[in-house]
């Protein structure tokens, strides 16, 4: 037998009969225990292995990560913060971070927007459900499949080639020159960005058209017959209500812009200035074997991400205690 | 790098002892029979298929089988493999800067006692020996090797007689073709390299030996005159090179030919390595007989008859019987004939004399009479210098007023990559 079904069996059966074992142990010490101390212990055993998980998982690896930024090329002495250093201060790290915040901005502004156009726009058509899933779908796609397809999209040939891309084929039957797409800075990076959006589009318009449902259509009843104009509806009432839904759906497209990767790794590999930092972090790490820049480069990206999430968690407890 | 890995080691430990576990039943007391070797390399495509072909005689004959995985990102998977200690039992390496690394680490296993060394050394070029050796242990193997600094033309629009200058091939009429040569260098994660190539080349017909061997040890910086020297040269390639330059930076290498075989045709030229005909066959829509060589001319006659050349480096991280056997086999006579057969290969063993086709006996002639011989020097550099230098041909051929700040830059990198 395939000694890797022996490891999935062995995981499959072995996971699920340990953490029963441990319920079951813990709740027979429990019996032990008065019955007042029991309710107070109990969570916490419970918490316990997942606590666990946490620790190992992600606590121990980000303060080991913190530590090795501070730390040389090997991770053997300290270099107090040149890592963080290098970073600021070298062409290449700066021009990938100018990156990241375009994806930051274009990504966000490109997927909220369209999905919330999508969204409202379906939302008064009979097909909605077809139309969304439709849309939905190249969220299924793997980052690096989808950049492979666009890249066959944006494929340049010489002027007066046959063109094989798709936009260059488009444009040549217009009359006009083919455009090196990914080739041409500055605007390789939209065309890179246009990837992203046309994955995470549908994800934003399945949030936000749920978000959209939720609005009681007595609300907007009474706003029409009150003479107000769509236009008006959407601005004063649709658009506040579904704020926080958009909040929540940009939080999430800025961390998947920031840490966005394979889409650059795929097309350029950070040529023609379309270096992102996520892909930065990899050459440092893979390429250049260089431990402590690779983890300095992951806290900026940990550090950016760090005001997002607390932004949105903010959010999320004013929003619970207006309830 | 190792002392990083030990931290990390005790936590995967736990995690891999179960797998490992696992692993280690299977292996057992090993019966001669029956046994998986697992083997990664870089081959796909009609490449795998050669090696998988390969490898077919050894399979029937032991009873083994070769579990092979082809991979592009090969740096990244045996990285990772020596960190956690997971590894096939044979790999295809990426270059031989990286082999050495592992080869002091002891991650990669001495072949001293696997291979029978009289015979391997008999059959092996020495500079192929030399380049597979860390610290007196034979730790890589050629599977196969590529003659690189061929200019390729299609008879049927360039009917010769072959250029016996630089300056001569450089002022060929193109005739009815569109421009004189065909560049491409895109190459997924390694964009970049058929440029690096060239520069290589310049190199050492310009320089010569001596300064290329400096220049790849890093002693000799990329700012001096004898480098921005190959670069001018290369740049006036890129010149009168077909498209202009986003044609060159947007097509793949493995297509970077085909405009040779158009009609009419994009370009008179193609520089690029022995390997490139199976590409001109499946991809170019040539025939037998569209396309044939001639070397690259000499360009400094104190140092006549230089070439470059590479090869696919072959080692052994987990020494288990089967992975023994087998990799004894590859670098037999009979085994590597088979890829030969198959074409697009050269043999890394020099008992292996017979070629399908002219162009490639031609090329392997060429690889026996070359009167000085060097490893492509950018797979000699550490990883991180030769992925700058990938990187700055590619801005380079985009727009050369640059060449001072990218060599500049890839002075600063090749000080970083050599630690300092």
């Amino acid at each position: 037998m395939d000694e890797r079904l022996v490891t999935a069996a062995i995981v499959v059966i072995g996971v699920p009969a340990v953490l029963v074992g441990y319920i079951l142990t813990s709740e027979r010490l429990l019996g032990l225990v008065d019955e007042r101390r029991r309710s107070q212990i109990r969570p916490w055993l419970w918490i316990t292995p997942a606590l666990l998980f946490l620790i190992v998982f992600l606590v121990y690896p980000t303060i080991n990560t913190i530590v090795l930024s501070l730390q040389d090329r090997a991770g053997q002495a300290f270099v107090g913060l040149a890592n963080y250093q290098y970073f600021f201060s070298n062409s290449g790290t700066l021009e990938s971070l100018g990156n990241s915040v375009l994806w930051v901005v274009f990504m966000t502004g490109g997927v909220v927007g369209l999905g919330l156009l999508v969204a409202i726009l379906l939302d008064r058509v009979r097909y909605e459900s077809v139309a969304k899933s439709v849309i939905f779908v190249p969220l299924a796609i793997s980052f690096v499949a989808a950049a492979i397809i666009w890249s066959f999209m944006y494929q340049f040939r010489a002027p007066g080639a046959t063109q094989t891309g798709t936009l260059n084929a488009a444009v040549g039957l217009l009359g006009l020159e083919p455009v090196a797409w990914i080739q041409t800075a500055p605007f390789n990076n939209l065309a890179l960005i246009v990837i992203g959006i046309w994955m995470w589009t549908g994800f934003a318009m399945v949030i936000l058209s749920a978000g959209l449902k939720g609005i009681s259509i007595e609300v907007l009843e009474a706003a029409r017959v009150d003479g107000a104009t769509e236009w008006q509806v959407f601005r004063n009432i649709i658009l506040p209500l579904l704020l926080p839904t958009i909040f929540v759906v940009a939080t999430t497209i800025v961390i998947t812009a920031l840490k966005s990767f394979d889409i650059v790794y795929t097309t350029t590999n950070g040529n023609f200035g379309t270096d992102v930092i996520a892909r930065k972090m990899y050459e440092e790490m893979f390429t250049n074997g260089h431990f402590g820049r690779a983890s300095a480069v992951a806290i900026v990206l940990l550090v950016t991400i760090i005001p997002f999430m607390a932004l949105n968690i903010r959010r999320f407890r004013e929003q619970e205690a207006l309830r | 790098m190792q002392r990083v890995f030990t931290n990390w080691r005790r936590v995967t430990a736990l995690a891999a002892v179960a797998v490992l576990a696992a692993a280690a039943c299977g292996g057992g007391a090993s019966p001669t029979t029956g046994n998986k070797v697992s083997v990664i390399g870089t081959w796909g495509g009609a490449e795998q298929e050669s090696f998988l072909a390969m490898v077919k005689p050894w399979e029937t004959r032991t009873g083994n089988t070769v579990q092979y995985t082809g991979t592009r990102d090969i740096n990244a998977v045996l990285t990772t493999g020596v960190a956690s200690g997971i590894l096939p039992d044979l790999a295809g390496l990426p270059g031989p800067g990286q082999m050495v690394e592992w080869g002091k680490s002891g991650a990669l296993k001495p072949l001293d006692d696997v291979l029978d060394m009289a015979t391997y050394r008999a059959d092996t070029s020495s500079a192929f020996v030399d380049l597979g050796t860390v610290d007196g242990k034979v730790v890589g193997v050629f599977i196969k090797s590529a003659l690189k600094g061929l200019i390729w033309y299609n008879p049927n629009y360039f009917a010769g007689p072959a250029p016996t200058t630089w300056d001569g091939v450089m002022g060929t009429s193109t005739g009815g073709a569109e421009a004189l040569w065909c560049v491409g260098v895109e190459s997924g994660a390694a964009s970049g390299w058929p440029g690096t190539d060239w520069i290589e080349d310049f190199v050492l017909r310009q320089s010569g030996p001596d300064v290329y061997d400096a220049w790849v040890a890093g002693t000799l910086p990329w700012s001096s005159p004898e480098i921005k020297s190959a670069f001018d040269a290369f740049g006036d390639v890129l010149d009168k090179s077909y498209g202009g330059s986003d044609t060159v930076v947007a097509t793949n290498f493995g297509d970077g030919g085909n405009p040779l075989f158009t009609d009419p045709p994009g370009c008179l030229f193609h520089h690029q390595a022995s390997f490139i005909t199976d590409f001109f066959k499946n991809q170019g829509g040539a025939a037998e007989g569209d396309f044939d060589f001639f070397a690259m001319p000499d360009i400094n006659p104190a140092y006549a008859g230089a070439f470059t050349g590479a090869g696919d480096l072959f080692g052994m991280f987990n020494d288990r019987p089967a992975a023994r056997d087998l990799l004894k086999y590859l670098v037999t006579v009979e085994a590597q004939q088979i890829w030969v057969d198959r074409g697009g290969a050269l043999s890394g063993n020099t008992k292996v004399t017979t070629y399908p086709d002219e162009v490639s006996k031609r090329s392997a002639e060429a690889l026996g009479s070359a009167k000085v011989f060097r490893f492509d020097g950018g797979d000699l550099m550490p990883t991180q210098l030769q992925s700058a230098f990938f990187a700055a041909i590619v801005e380079f051929a985009q727009d050369q007023g640059k060449l001072d700040t990218i060599l500049t830059e890839l002075d600063a990198a090749s000080t970083a990559a050599r630690g300092g």
